[in-house]
């Protein structure tokens, strides 16, 4: 105990020099370690989620954009392809067809709209509520609950998409009847609508007042056959409810509705193939990619610059250990009175040493603590840091 | 109680020194100034009383015990436990305060409990050196002469039955060096101490006891081809 005092009191006197000694040799440990450790991660995870999702069909342009929209829900474009293919996918008999359209957000949440077997496609499952049952619900992804503090009964309000577009893209309020449990997976942090919900959330359906009620008829302009054109007082509902629901309508043909993308699910490796070779050769107004293909591209860029930073990192790494031993040893040397004084005292060889050794073990041991801490801390935030990095 | 040396032969190996004592006997409570020119093994002796040199011939006994049928290890222990060492450099350690550069020692050496009984020994061994005022100051801020008076304290701590001091105020202005000496002399002399000091300063000679002149104490000295 004596020597451990002597020793705190030492480190007590010198805190500047290896407090300084501390912070280099944890950050040029910790940094190698965090990134490696980030970017494996990350590949892990969108890998994970790519080979969950082999194939996906979207609108020509960027396989890259088409694969963050559809595996991630982040996607900066809006090309869209009509709703009838997810019928001439299913009329090829490789596979079925998961329909996905993820342009509309709650505040920084995408809203997902998609059939019910997307559910079962990333065998998600409901921790509190049901699924989505009629036009204009709402089911939350574990993250937006939990980070939100909604849950049934509660309301979500889809965000519009430009201020100044009057025309445009309404708020529509749905009521949310289930909560999703956590799937460590972008699905977590994703609101789920029926596709039906996300084209009226684009105004391409709508519900208002009933025109052919007797009081209703000073808010008509005109009869067209059996279109109806009434004044602007007639009201228009920004919610769907069980009262309303009858009213709300489509005008044209779901089919030529859009959407993001598509998700085929091939019935097995074979009809995958033939799917995949279909679309490519006799296909050229959609586009067919594999996720796995595209995200491994992502990351071997990645990967390159993960490699040269950490290379750069080393070296840092190295001129630091050396400058850590030439401070440790001209310490030593500093300390040599010191020593002389302990033995002619009559302080024994280990005492001495000890007391000698403390100053490296203080630095090499809460270097270690901290830069432990530090990968820890890194492994929980890092990664959701990374994949908004790379995926926004 | 006293300390003997008879016979003593010592030389460093390869080094062309030799030193061979005929007899030495210092009383307790008595003090004593050894002096000699420079190079004739003055501090030599001191290291063979305080057990860091092992003599090659001859007995070194303090209070019966013989130092020299010791081994290295009960040397050192003998060293920390029964002797005190003043060194002309002061020898303290700048991180710690005075109270820990006193008990320094005493932490060292196997036994001995840093207890409220013995910091209060220590504090009163400080209060008649003059620094009951000093007791929490780093050592940095402290005068030369109350530097040396920390280093006093500290090899009077543990009650030592012999105090080895070696130009103890060699480094200190006039004024001082007649005042640590004097204290010094004065605390052994009460304890029944045994002080033997290495010194060239003439002035300090009449303070001591006795005064003992190194090259009439040599038997043989003898510069090794």
């Amino acid at each position: 105990m004596d020597l451990l005092y002597l020793s705190l009191q030492y480190v007590r006197h010198h805190r500047l020099k290896l407090v300084v000694l501390i912070f280099t040799i944890t950050l040029v440990s910790w940094l190698p370690i965090a990134i490696q450790s980030i970017v494996d991660q990350t590949a892990e995870q969108l890998l994970d989620r790519a080979d969950s999702t082999p194939l996906v069909i979207g609108a020509p342009g960027s396989p890259l954009e088409l694969s963050l929209g559809s595996l991630y829900f982040r996607s900066k474009t809006s090309s869209t392809i009509p709703y009838s293919e997810v019928a001439t996918l299913e009329q090829t008999g490789f596979s079925r067809a998961i329909p996905l359209y993820y342009r509309f957000r709650v505040q920084d949440y995408p809203v997902v709209g998609t059939s019910l077997d997307y559910f079962d496609y990333r065998d998600l499952h409901l921790a509190q509520g049901r699924p989505v049952a009629i036009l204009g619900e709402a089911v939350l992804g574990s993250g937006v609950a939990k980070a939100s503090g909604l849950g049934i009964g509660d309301h979500v309000i889809t965000s519009p998409e430009s201020v100044f577009d009057l025309a445009g893209v309404y708020p529509l309020r749905m009521p949310v009847v289930g909560v999703l449990s956590p799937s460590f997976s972008p699905d977590d942090d994703a609101i789920f609508v029926d596709v039906k919900t996300s084209w009226v959330i684009q105004g391409l359906g709508h519900g208002h007042q009933e025109l052919n009620r007797r009081e209703a008829i000073g808010q008509i302009l005109k009869r067209e056959g059996d279109n109806i054109v009434a004044n602007a007082s007639v009201r228009q509902f920004n919610e769907i409810t069980v009262d309303n629901l009858d009213s709300f309508h489509f005008h044209g043909k779901n089919a030529n509705n859009p959407i993001s993308a598509i998700i085929p699910v091939p019935w097995d490796d074979k009809s995958s193939a033939l799917l995949l070779g279909h679309y490519l050769e006799e296909r050229s107004d959609v586009q067919i990619v594999r996720s796995r293909r595209v995200v491994t591209e992502l990351l071997d860029t990645v990967f390159t610059v993960r490699d040269y930073i950490v290379v750069g990192i080393a070296l840092v790494a190295a001129a630091t250990a050396v400058v850590a031993v030439l401070v440790f040893y001209l310490s030593l040397r500093l300390r040599q009175g010191e020593r002389y004084t302990l033995s002619r005292i009559g302080a024994s060889g280990v005492q001495i040493q000890t007391l000698m050794a403390t100053e490296i073990i203080a630095v090499l041991l809460v270097s270690a603590l901290l830069c432990t801490a530090l990968v820890l801390i890194t492994r929980h935030y890092g990664i959701i840091l990374m994949q908004q990095l790379l995926l926004s | 109680m006293a300390l003997e040396l008879e016979g003593v032969g010592f030389s460093y190996h390869g080094q062309g020194f030799a030193l061979s004592l005929r007899r030495l006997a210092i009383q307790p409570g008595e003090s004593v100034a050894l002096v000699g020119p420079s190079g004739c093994g003055k501090t030599t002796l001191l290291n063979l009383i305080a057990g860091i040199l092992s003599p090659g011939q001859g007995r070194i006994c303090l209070a019966g015990l013989d130092l020299t049928a010791m081994g290295t290890r009960q040397r050192r222990r003998h060293r920390l436990s029964a002797m005190g060492m003043i060194f002309q450099s002061f020898e303290l350690l700048d991180y710690l305060d005075v109270r820990d550069n006193v008990l320094l020692q005493a932490r060292l050496a196997p036994g001995i409990k840093i207890t409220a009984q013995l910091e209060q020994h220590a504090r009163g061994v400080a209060d008649e050196l003059g620094l009951a005022d000093k007791w929490n100051r780093p050592i940095t801020a402290l005068s030369q002469g109350e530097r040396q008076r920390v280093a006093a304290c500290r090899a009077l701590l543990l009650d030592p039955r012999l105090v080895l001091a070696d130009e103890p105020t060699g480094n200190l202005d006039p004024e001082n060096k007649q005042a640590v000496l004097d204290q010094l002399i004065a605390l052994c002399s009460r304890d029944k101490r045994i002080l033997l000091t290495v010194t060239h300063d003439h002035t300090l000679l009449p303070s001591f006891d006795r005064v003992l002149d190194m090259t009439e104490l040599l038997d043989d000295r003898q510069e090794v081809p």
